[in-house]
Parts: structure tokens; sequence; C-alpha cells
């Protein structure tokens, strides 16, 4: 049975209803993302397994515990915030020391256990200082240490990084993952970064307006999205209006150059479906035997470092690529005539 | 031009204020006919109703500071976390103060307390001292309110409640260790503005025959001639130690707070 178990959660406020229908299930010990745009319901699910909002309706089981009504001081989950949210009077020692004086354990164990997470953040020196000499990155580990010290069951975090700056965020990520690793904690992480979330979890929850659009590892997110929504918000899409000409074998019509997909399209001949796809799927100039190829001129170049991101007209549509970058090969011109090709696999059919 | 008219006006401003102050400040020490002295300082500070008033006022006024503290930092922070758009509402009933005057105030604590009434306060020494203190806080409400709710503005008292209690803390605790000392610059600006309101109150404590220190000063204006300037000296310098003091903690607390 799943360690941390939302079923049927339903949140309204007022008129509003924000969280509709949420199940998912999170193994011991598994890092889930929750995935989506601004207002989609990530905090608000969030907030209900912490406890701060109760559910509308629905269960939340932790352990085979029931937490739907239960305080927030009664669940043993360690929350961090976006805005890190250290006790300002307190030194870094004292902050991550309050929830183990909360539950009164000793003194000497606290001493003990204060050490073990200064260590365990990378800053072993700090605990004298207070919150507002620390930078935002070393706040945020502090805000981590404090939530793990009590050994919680659960770990929530709420855009923990959104507030640091690019780099930091980067090494933060690495870390708090690493941090997550060693102690096997269940964690549910919300952010509305996708490469946060496809980079640091087991599985991702993407969110849209208020529900589950889909639950899956990130290659599945990423490679097989399961609604257009989902296509559309992780990764950068392609979209291209064909018409099916025989769906059967799966033939149709992009403008007019037939596409063999070579797999059974689940829609009628002459009705139109959007064809998504990958920028990394397509290659310039012609690819392997049995690739669907298309011509097309050069938009636009622009050159990322290590990959170089191409866009073409394709009279009409435009298409994004990528192509690594090579030191022999010079990125293509601008109104330059391209061939396009890619495999059919990597086109995915959404049926409008 | 401009700059002239500014500081034309500054220097009228000054004086408006120091003129009268100086004058009873030189007034104080006239006591002897040939040379200034601090005669009319020592007559006050060695007459004993002088300590006996002065004390009981300390007194109320500490009593009030704690139930004004009690009374407003739980009602502030509620007003800020559950019912936000209660705020107008509460920070119309804490302005009553302002425009109900003190009298007003005190005699339908009269009326409603005393020994015939259902709760007949006034019929004892300890009652009365109990219906004064309502009094003053009620007296110090605006300040009280107003100087909390600010200091609660700079903090993020929502997500510093809500990590307290993700960590197990319940309510009294969060209060105690969370609230009150990042708001404690705040709070004790307000008990030093209910100190000053209260040291200096003469309706409420002369209406309820209390022997405070404004009664005290009333009684001596009345009767004496270089006493009471020397008094509302003092009265002034008490002021002043407390507003520099409140200066003092908000510098403080800046400093090692947010
Ligand atoms: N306490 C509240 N009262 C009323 N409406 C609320 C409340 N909290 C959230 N909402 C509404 O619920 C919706 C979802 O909010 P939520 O904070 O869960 O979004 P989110 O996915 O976390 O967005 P973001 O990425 O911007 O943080 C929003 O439309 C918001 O306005
Ligand atoms: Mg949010």
């Amino acid at each position: 049975m799943a360690f941390l178990d939302l079923s049927q959660l339903n949140k309204s406020f007022g008129p509003n209803h924000v969280v509709k229908d949420f199940d998912l299930s999170i193994a011991q010990g598994e890092f889930v993302s929750l995935l989506g745009p601004s207002g989609c319901g990530k905090t608000t699910v969030l907030r209900m397994v912490a406890g701060f909002e109760t559910p509308s309706s629905g269960a939340i089981r932790i352990d085979g515990q029931d937490m739907t009504h239960l305080r927030p001081n009664q669940r043993n989950i360690g929350m961090v915030f976006q805005a890190y949210a250290l006790f300002p009077n307190l030194t870094v020692a004292q902050n991550v020391a309050f929830g183990l004086k909360v539950a009164g354990v000793a003194r000497a164990e606290t001493q003990t256990r204060v050490d073990e997470m200064l260590a365990l953040i990378g800053l072993p020196d700090l605990g004298g200082r207070y919150p507002y000499q620390l930078s935002g990155g070393q706040q945020q580990r502090v805000a981590l240490a404090r939530a793990l010290a009590v050994r919680p069951k659960v770990l929530l975090l709420d855009e923990p990084l959104s507030a640091l700056d690019a780099k930091i965020r980067a090494s933060l990520r690495r870390e708090i993952r690493a941090i997550q690793q060693r102690l096997g904690i269940t964690t549910i992480f919300v952010t509305h970064d996708q490469e946060e979330a496809l980079s640091m979890s087991d599985r991702v929850v993407v969110m849209n307006g208020g529900r589950a659009d889909q639950i899956g590892t990130p290659f599945e997110i990423y490679n097989t999205p399961a609604t257009r929504f989902v296509a559309g918000f992780v990764g950068t899409l392609n979209t291209f209006q064909a018409v099916v000409t025989d769906p059967a074998t799966g033939t149709v019509t992009l403008g007019d150059t037939p596409i063999a997909l070579h797999r059974p399209v689940d829609a009628a001949a002459g009705t139109t479906v959007t064809l998504a796809m990958r920028p990394e799927t397509a290659t310039l100039g012609i690819g392997e035997p049995g690739d669907v190829v298309l011509r097309a001129r050069i938009s636009d170049v622009q050159f990322l470092g290590a990959i170089i991101r191409v866009t073409a007209d394709l009279g009409g549509d435009s298409l994004t690529l990528d192509t690594f970058n090579r030191a022999s090969t010079p990125p293509p011109d601008v109104g330059a005539p391209v061939t396009i090709s890619m495999p059919p696999a990597g086109l995915v059919v959404l049926v409008a | 031009m401009t700059k002239f008219l500014a500081w034309t006006a500054i220097l009228l401003g000054c004086l408006y204020f120091a003129l009268p102050m100086i004058g009873m400040a030189e007034f104080s020490l006239s006591m002897r006919r040939d040379a200034y002295s601090l005669d009319a300082y020592r007559v006050v500070l060695a007459d004993p109703r002088f300590q006996a008033t002065f004390l009981f006022s300390l007194a109320m006024a500490l009593v009030t500071i704690v139930f004004g503290v009690l009374l407003v930092v739980p009602t502030a922070v509620w007003v800020q976390l559950k019912m936000p758009r209660l705020r107008p509402v509460v920070e119309f009933i804490t302005l009553l103060p302002l425009v109900i005057p003190a009298i007003v105030i005190v005699f339908g604590y009269i009326r409603l307390y005393n020994t015939s009434g259902w709760l007949p306060l006034t019929g004892s020494v300890t009652g009365t001292n109990i219906l004064l203190m309502f009094g003053y806080a009620t007296l110090a409400l605006p300040y009280m309110y107003r100087a909390v709710d600010t200091g609660l503005r700079t903090v993020d008292v929502a997500t510093l409640t809500e990590a307290a209690q993700s960590l197990g803390a319940g309510w009294l605790r969060i209060m105690a260790t969370v609230i009150l000392p990042n708001v404690l610059g705040a709070v004790l600006s307000g008990a030093f503005l209910t100190l000053a309101i209260v040291i200096g109150e003469f309706t409420m404590a002369a209406l309820l025959d209390r022997p405070a220190f404004g009664p005290y000063m009333q009684v001596l204006g009345a009767n004496r001639a270089y006493e009471p300037a020397a008094l509302a000296v003092i009265a002034f310098a008490i002021t002043w130690v407390c507003m520099g003091l409140i200066g003092t903690i908000a510098r403080l607390s800046k400093h090692k707070g947010a």
C-alpha cells in the first residue's frame, strides 16, 4: 500500500473550485513533484497535506493513518516555504532545534541532532548566526535542516528555490535531491519550473486547473504526454495541423506533404489532428531511412552554446529544432533552404 | 527664499513649543527670591504623597501594560491571520477611546459597576483598581493596537506561524516564542506610550477616587505656586525618557531582527 495516499481531494474557496478530484499515491521514499502553471492549485494541495487547509471532501492518509482532520501540529510533516520563514529572533542552531524543543527532546540529544543537520546541509559553522546574516541559499538550507530535524514522515517543499538566482537554484536542486535520497524521506515538491520537476523527481504530477492531468516519471511525461496541456506545458513543442488521409495505416498530410506514421491513428479520414514534436527529435539534413522528410527555409538561428536552436518555415507552419553544436559545422544561414528529417515515432498525434 | 520661509516656520514652531517649557522650568527654579534653586524639586520629591501616588500610578501602568499586551497581541494576530476582513471594524473600535471622552467612559463604568449594579466592582478597593485598570487599558488601546499592528506587519506572521505549527508547536508556544519576540519592539513602544498616558491621567482616577499621580498634580497645582511647575518638569522628563527608550528599542530591534 502507498505510504502517502490522497484520494478524491476537493477544495473550494467559496464558489471557487480550486482542487478537483485529486488522486495521488506516493511510495515511501519517493520524490514527487507537483508541476503546473500559476493558480492551478499546487500550493492548495500541499497545504491540505500539511493541514493548513481542510479539504472540502476526500481523504489524506499517511502510513495507513487518516490525517484528514488532524491539526498541522499533530501531523509530523516537515514544510519548507518559498520565503524561508526562519524565525528572525533565533539563531540558526535555535531555528533547527525549534521542533526538537517542542517535542521535548533532551538537551544533549538536541545538540547532537542540530550538529548533524547543520553538517548535512553543509553549514556546520554557522549555528551561531542569525537568519539576516545568511544569504538566501543558506537560509533555505537552514529551513530544510529545521524541517528535517524532527524526522518528519513526509517533507513538503513549496517552490523553495524560486526566490534564488539561477546558479544557486541549480546547485541547491541537486543538494536537496541528494539529501532526500540519503534520508529516504517521502517528499512532495511544488514548482512551476519544469526543468526543476523533471530533473529532481521520481515522478511528476502535471496539474491543470485543479486536476492532475498526468502522473508519471519525467521520461513518460516528457516523451508521451497524455494531454495537449501536458505536451504544451512540459518542454518546448512544435505543433502542426495535419489532415488524416488513411487512419488504418496512419497516413496524414501536412500542407501537401504526405507523412507515413506507420501506426493507426484514432481519428476518421478527413479530420484535422494536431501533430506534436519535440525540438530535439528533428535533424537537419537527410536522416535515417524511413524518416519523415520535410523541406523548409531557415527563419531564425539561436546559438545557445552546446545547442543550436533553429527555427524553420514550412510554408506557413514554423518548426523549431535543436542540433548539437559542432566546431566543424557552423550554424546554417537565415534564409537558406534546408531538409529536415525526423523518425515517425517522434511525431505524437494529439486528437483535438 | 523658500528655504528662508521653511526655516522661519521651523523656528516659530520650536519657539511655540519651547517657550512655555522654558518659562515653566525657569519658574520652577525660582522658589528662592534672590537666586535659582532646586528648592521646589526638593519639596516635591520629599512629599510622601508624591512618592505614594507616583508608585501607585506606576504599578497601575505596569498592570495595564500586561493586560493590554495580553488583550491586544492575540487580537491583532487573530485579525491578521484569520479575519483580515474584520480589520477595519477592529481598527474602528480601537479608535473609539479617542472620540469618547474619558469622563463618559468612567461615568458609564460607575453606572454599570456601582454597589447596586450586577457586578459591584466599586464596592472594594481592589475592584475599583481593576476598574481603573480597565479604563486605562481603554485609553491606551488606540496606541497599543496601532503599535502592535504595525509591528506585526513587518514580520510575515502567517508563514512563521505555519512554520512553527508544522514543527509541532501549539498556539501558546507560537505566541510566546515566535510572535511576541518578533514584535517586542512594537509592544515595548506601545507599553511606554501606555506608561506615559497612565502616569498623567486625571479624570478616571479622580472620579474613581484613587490616589493616583494625576489627581495629586491637580491638588498640588491648586494649592501651591512653584511646586506644580517642578512637578510638571518631572512629568515631562519621565515622558521624554519613555520616548527615548522607545527610539532606542526600535533601533536595537531593527539591528537584531529581520
Ligand atoms: N485562502 C484562499 N482563499 C481564496 N482563494 C484562494 C485561497 N488560496 C488560494 N486560492 C485560490 O486558489 C487557486 C489556486 O491557488 P494555489 O495557491 O493553490 O495556486 P498555485 O498552483 O500554488 O499557484 P502559484 O504557482 O502561483 O503558487 C487560485 O486561484 C487562488 O486564487
Ligand atoms: Mg503556490
